[in-house]
């Protein structure tokens, strides 16, 4: 690992998958550098959940390896990547509807490591989200939309990433909790957690990206910092209609 | 209430709570491993069959063999789980079929050459007490509180503790699971194994009031499916009350009707269930 410059946390080197015979990624490359947020944009069916549940474990890449702090993981099962600190909060959240809150994030803590610290982490996403204090004992299935988004991150949270990946956040909030979603990745970012961010919302996950990717049809074909990514013509475009 | 009827409510719940057992071990694989267990029953025969030998063999109180029994079919169904359910975890429905029924076949012609067709059973020394004009047998009595004790320390086990939660957590959303870092596949081998150790448990405390034989286990079986639609296929506590229902309809339709025709009363719930409320009682859609 190099003492200057960041090290590089996630290595994906020509990852394909496929669904059946559908090939739904196609030698996807890409690197995340510690202390990074990186954006993974695209539009619906690009290939971008696949991209992560593959990361996670939960799709078996066909070929290519995957990196994670100089380990290959690529085989590895879901449980056990989730151990190293690559934590994955779902599109459409999938809390567990007929759970409290407050079991929804013991569930979030079940690796080892992390449960070990279970309490002072439940202080820590109980500061980031006090609602989810109130709301203890309520079933994660009666939250509203926003609070349920927030159960979401918080339970993912708990499980202690070092990487943690979101598969579009801001999906079908309203505008007002969308700000504040990338508000809360930024935060959780400036604590140290590396994040790889998903979203169909270009503008603003470009806008509080490092590095970005664009993902079309299963292929990465435009990849760069941030706000190069923006002021792309193309992406401008076919992405935010300037 | 006369004290009639409120002999056959006590008939019909204790025979209920067995019922319950069985259920609630059928009712948290469907729930959690997703699999329709029509080998079932065929672990109930074979608990019968074990309780029997260890009391003929070893003079081992039916009782006492629970504390066998249980972790002895735990096992089992954690390696039937390991050996034969995970190969087809993600096979089409129809081969799940065909695995589990296959199962139940081959067991059932085991215990017939093994064991012949004989009828076996224990009997103890345990006899009838008389309450107040109550008839009320003890071995009943017996089973009865080892069902319900065994149920309310499961129920306890998946509300308390990591493990349990987990398990909960999987049947509910089962890719957010395994995201959150639960090994999902040992999770199904505790959930088979906990399935077949309750109904392995009720094998032992169903030797003293009946009879084992190679197909003893699909009668009950039959009332079990009744028993987990009627309580709503994925809730543990639709299986309690599930069980006691039919064994009170049991009591009830045996007194009023004829125990020859409880087979026809199941058969018209069953179908009740299924135009009226398709869920269950306690069901989630
Ligand atoms: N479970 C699945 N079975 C079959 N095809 C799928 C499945 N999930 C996704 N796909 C296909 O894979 C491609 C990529 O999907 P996905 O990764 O979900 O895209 P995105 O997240 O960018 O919207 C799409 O063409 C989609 O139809
Ligand atoms: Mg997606």
């Amino acid at each position: 690992m190099p003492i200057w410059g960041r090290s590089i946390l996630l290595d994906l080197e020509n990852i394909s998958a496929h669904y059946g015979d559908v090939q739904a990624l196609e030698n996807v490359s890409l690197r995340i550098k510690e202390g990074q947020i990186v954006s993974i944009v695209g539009s619906n069916g690009a290939g971008k959940s696949t991209t992560l549940n593959t990361i996670s474990g939960v799709i078996q890449s066909s070929s290519g390896t995957i990196e994670f702090l100089g380990k290959r993981i690529e085989n590895l099962p879901p449980h056990r990547i989730v151990e190293l600190g690559i934590v994955q909060i779902p599109e459409a959240r999938l809390l567990f509807p007929y759970m409290t809150v407050l079991e929804n994030l013991e569930l979030g803590a079940f690796n080892p490591q992390a449960r070990k610290g279970t309490g002072e982490n439940l202080e820590a996403v109980f500061r980031l989200f006090p609602v989810l204090e109130d709301r203890k004992n309520q079933l994660a299935g009666t939250l509203s939309g926003g609070e349920q988004q927030m159960l979401a991150i918080a339970r993912g949270l708990m499980a202690r990433p070092k990487l943690l990946m979101l598969d579009e956040p801001s999906l079908g909030l309203a505008p007002l909790l969308v700000k504040q979603v990338f508000e809360t990745v930024k935060e959780i970012n400036a604590q140290g957690i590396t994040v790889l961010l998903v979203e169909q919302n270009v503008f603003h996950s470009l806008s509080i990206a490092d590095e970005a990717y664009v993902l079309e049809n299963g292929r990465v074909v435009l990849g760069g910092q941030g706000k190069e990514i923006l002021s792309n013509p193309q992406v401008k475009e076919a992405y935010l209609g300037i | 209430m006369s004290t009639a009827v409120l002999q056959l409510i006590i008939n019909g719940l204790l025979l209920g709570g067995i019922y319950a057992l069985i259920s609630i071990g059928l009712t948290l694989i469907f729930g959690v491993v997703e699999i329709i267990n029509f080998a079932h029953g065929e672990f109930l025969m074979l608990s019968m069959y074990a309780s029997y030998w260890l009391f003929q063999l070893y003079g081992v109180d039916p009782y006492v063999s629970l504390f066998v029994v249980i972790p002895a079919f735990f096992a089992i169904g954690w390696a039937v789980q390991r050996i034969i359910i995970q190969p087809i975890i993600h096979a089409p429905p129809l081969n799940q079929i065909f695995a589990t029924v296959g199962m139940s076949l081959v067991l059932q012609n085991a215990a017939l050459f093994f064991w012949k067709a004989d009828y076996r059973t224990v009997r103890t020394a345990y006899s009838t007490v008389s309450f107040s004009g109550l008839m009320i047998s003890t071995p009943r009595l017996v089973a009865f509180v080892f069902a319900l004790a065994i149920i309310a320390a499961l129920l306890i086990f998946l509300k308390r503790t990591y493990t349990g939660k987990a398990i909960r957590a999987l049947a509910q959303e089962k890719r957010a699971a395994m995201l959150m870092g639960i090994d999902i596949y040992r999770m199904y081998k505790i959930a088979f194994g906990i399935g077949i150790a309750c109904v392995g448990a009720a094998g032992a405390i169903l030797i003293p009031i009946y009879y084992a034989f190679p197909t003893v286990g699909a009668m009950f079986v039959l009332i079990a499916f009744v028993v987990v639609i009627l309580g709503g296929y994925n809730s543990l506590v639709g299986a309690l009350i599930g069980g006691l229902i039919i064994g009170m309809v049991e009591a009830f339709s045996g007194f009023f009707l004829s125990p020859h025709l409880k087979e026809a009363v199941y058969f018209v719930i069953f179908i009740l269930i299924l135009l009226l409320r398709p869920a269950g009682l306690f069901g989630r859609a």
